[in-house]
């Protein structure tokens, strides 16, 4: 995202030193793994009358958006050294709060769409802005805050909707998810603008470096005049933010809120598309190009296993598979045997990926 | 926290300091003793609130409906004491329990299945030991990688219910005994899975106080460069306390499916969380080398009673369960906050 570059020539030369470079080959493997089940996988036709694109391909891209979400969030979050295993929970806060006030307000108007989305928004941000505090100024290990937040944003959304799987009819709301323009669905259109202006805003100014910095060596950091207090606070309200925005996404599409379904173990799918894009769960240094193309692989492995008609309740084991392919491929170990290989090519390597 | 196992100032015994010595305030034992006082706060007040808390009966149910989770906490114990974490237990609960049952059913030889349910947890913490000791991945990612592998493949093997045939013999590990004999139900019982529940805990206390190896585990925790340095079998004991959490999760899947009899493959989600929290109320603080494993069969009582309660009370939705559990977890962990602070000033 930083480096856009100008000539498409020079940015494959980039892309193909970047960590993330194994992603968009397994991302490619597993289209080809489609394409030979049904050789039409590929095809994307154009509905006639609303000039809608409909395909397997529109179909990821639509299905990737929520990951997109959390897996920027966390993104931030990790290259602070921390972990944000909330956002599944704040996922579920935030479709609850959305489909509890539609259904109260029960008018199906566009005023109490945007009032839905800016009150799920804004409850999003406080627990995001309560895991910062925690964080930064109590100075409570992150995982163990945001795992009390996970339990904790779980339990609330299940009491805002008395235990109920509350459903809301609103037009507006719906079309965030399922609407188009110019044939794209909107649901994309809104996370590609989120994720290019949250790259503008680390990329663009100081903040990114600032944050890179807090996770590559915080007493460093902090002795170069950096307070980490504040910036901090404003990761985690970032995540808690852009999984509001994940659970508006992933509510809107069926109008209802499953308490106990949605956004569940969405924290792992963040943390997994982070480590795919090849930031390292260490903190330091983080590419959020990578982590998107990293909710893409996810999205495009769910739609696989569904597509090759295994239970998508089994889905886990290859994403476990992916962890530990990604995780070994990162070790010091493995990566010395390959450096033994190939000792005289000086391959550009990511930082050191340990502990 | 390597004042474990170097203590040259207690006062009688200078290499093994006693049991009342470990117990007398001090930092250390802090959030320990908070646990207590709030376990006996939770059943003074259930007993004048709601009544028949302080009975046999109610207090056996409690010891039999959480034997499974004292199991689990005992295991997290040891690996949350040095340091690290492992969230594959309730997952290995989930595909060991559904061999089980599918083996039981086809006709297999109980005492095999009940070792083999044992050793599928093994296994999967010995995967787990492999790929933090060896690969240097974070505890926290290896042991969610072997969660998802877990569940993935529970998932493969069925997606419904199984039940366990009722006159399987796994059944008879639930059977209950009467202790003593009460008026009316109140009955003091006890289940063959409440004696593995407390056999293990002995154990597990011996091995943390007695034993080189618990030495070693508590001073991994205080610091693993130290305890490298020092020579001890660093690598050795790592490993072996991943394999030990992941045998106890096998095992803790034979005491839960030989009480429901039914095995899905959404057994267990969440309960690696339960542990968690049951260890860190104990006392054993988060960045390891402190904490007891009588504090977390404390810590999995609290959590279990407090069940108890809200059931009781009727007018707390069972919704909010969860936010009570973060709400307690988030007092202890700010206790530890406290009593670390405190340390480091000292």
């Amino acid at each position: 995202m930083s480096n856009t570059p100008s000539a498409a020539s020079s940015f494959v030369k980039t892309s193909i030193k970047q960590p993330y470079i194994w992603a968009i080959a397994a991302l490619v493997l597993l289209l080809i793994i489609n394409l030979i089940k049904d050789p039409t996988y590929l095809g994307i036709s154009v509905n006639g009358v609303t000039g809608d694109l409909s395909g397997n391909l529109i179909d990821i891209l639509r299905a990737s958006a929520p990951i997109m979400m959390i897996a920027v969030g966390m993104t931030l979050v990790i290259a602070t050294r921390g972990i944000d295993l909330s956002v599944g929970s704040v996922m579920a806060v935030s479709g609850a709060v959305s489909m509890e006030f539609m259904h109260d307000a029960g008018d199906g108007s566009l005023g109490s769409a945007l009032m839905a989305i800016a009150l799920a928004l804004g409850i999003s941000a406080f627990l995001g802005l309560i895991n910062g505090v925690l964080v930064s100024i109590v100075g409570l290990q992150p995982f163990i805050t945001t795992l009390i937040m996970m339990l904790a944003g779980r339990g609330l959304a299940k009491v805002i909707t008395s235990g109920q799987n509350t459903s809301a009819s609103n037009e507006f709301f719906r079309w965030i998810a399922n609407g188009t323009v110019l044939g794209f669905p909107v649901v994309f259109i809104i996370g590609a603008v989120i994720v290019a202006l949250v790259a503008l805003l680390v990329r663009r100014s100081a903040l990114g470096l600032m944050i890179e910095s807090i996770g590559i060596n915080p007493k460093a950091a902090r002795m170069a005049g950096i307070r980490p207090v504040g910036l901090l606070i404003f990761v985690y309200i970032l995540s808690g933010v852009l999984a509001g925005v994940a659970g508006i996404f992933s509510t809107a599409s069926v109008m209802t809120v499953e308490v106990a379904k949605t956004g569940f173990s969405s924290e792992m799918d963040a943390i997994l598309a982070v480590v795919i894009g090849g930031t390292s769960l260490a903190g330091g240094k983080f590419s959020l190009t990578g982590s998107v193309i990293g909710a893409l692989l996810i999205a495009t492995l769910d739609k696989t296993i569904v597509f090759l008609a295994i239970p998508s309740s089994a889905t886990p084991a290859f994403k476990a598979i992916v962890i530990v392919a990604i995780c070994l491929l990162q070790s010091q170990r493995v990566r010395a045997l390959f450096s033994q290989r190939r000792a005289r090519t000086s391959t550009p390597r990511k930082e050191a990926v340990s502990a | 926290m390597t004042s474990v196992i170097e203590r040259p100032s207690a006062p009688q015994s200078p290499h093994t300091p006693s049991l009342v010595n470990r117990l007398k305030p001090n930092l250390e034992t802090l959030p320990t003793l908070a646990a207590i006082v709030i376990f006996v706060g939770m059943i003074i007040y259930g007993e004048i609130a709601y009544g028949r808390i302080l009975q046999f009966s109610t207090l056996s149910n409690l010891f039999i409906n959480n034997a499974y989770l004292i199991i689990l906490a005992v295991g997290l114990t040891f690996v949350i004491l040095t340091g690290g974490v492992d969230l594959s237990v309730g997952a290995i609960i989930a595909i060991s329990s559904l061999v089980g049952v599918m083996l039981a059913n086809a006709g297999w030889n109980p005492f095999v299945v009940i070792v083999l349910m044992i050793l599928i947890g093994s296994v999967f913490g010995a995967a787990s030991g492999i790929l933090i000791q060896y690969f240097n991945v974070q505890p926290f990612i290896a042991t969610l990688a072997m969660m998802f592998l877990a569940r993935g493949l529970a998932s493969m093997l069925s997606t419904t219910p199984e039940r366990l045939a009722d006159e399987s013999p796994i059944r008879a590990l639930s059977t209950e005994i009467k202790v003593i004999d009460g008026p009316k139900i109140n009955d003091l019982v006890t289940t063959p899975n409440v004696v593995i529940a407390a056999v293990v805990v002995i154990v597990a206390f011996y091995v943390l106080h007695k034993t080189r190896f618990g030495r070693t585990v508590y001073a991994i925790g205080g610091s693993e460069q130290s305890a490298t340095l020092m020579g001890l079998p660093v690598v050795r004991t790592k490993l072996a306390i991943y394999i030990i959490s992941g045998t106890l999760a096998g095992l803790a899947a034979v005491v839960y499916t030989s009480k429901l009899g039914i095995a899905q493959n959404i057994t267990g989600v969440g309960w690696e969380l339960d542990a968690i929290a049951a260890v860190i109320i104990g006392g054993t603080l988060l960045t390891g080398g402190a904490g007891f494993v009588l504090g977390s069969v404390i810590g999995a009582l609290v959590l279990g009673l407090m069940n108890v309660l809200i059931t009781r009370d009727g007018s707390i939705p069972p919704e909010a369960t969860t936010i009570i559990t973060g709400a307690i977890l988030l007092v202890f962990v700010l206790l530890q906050r406290l009593v670390v602070s405190r340390k480091r000033k000292t």
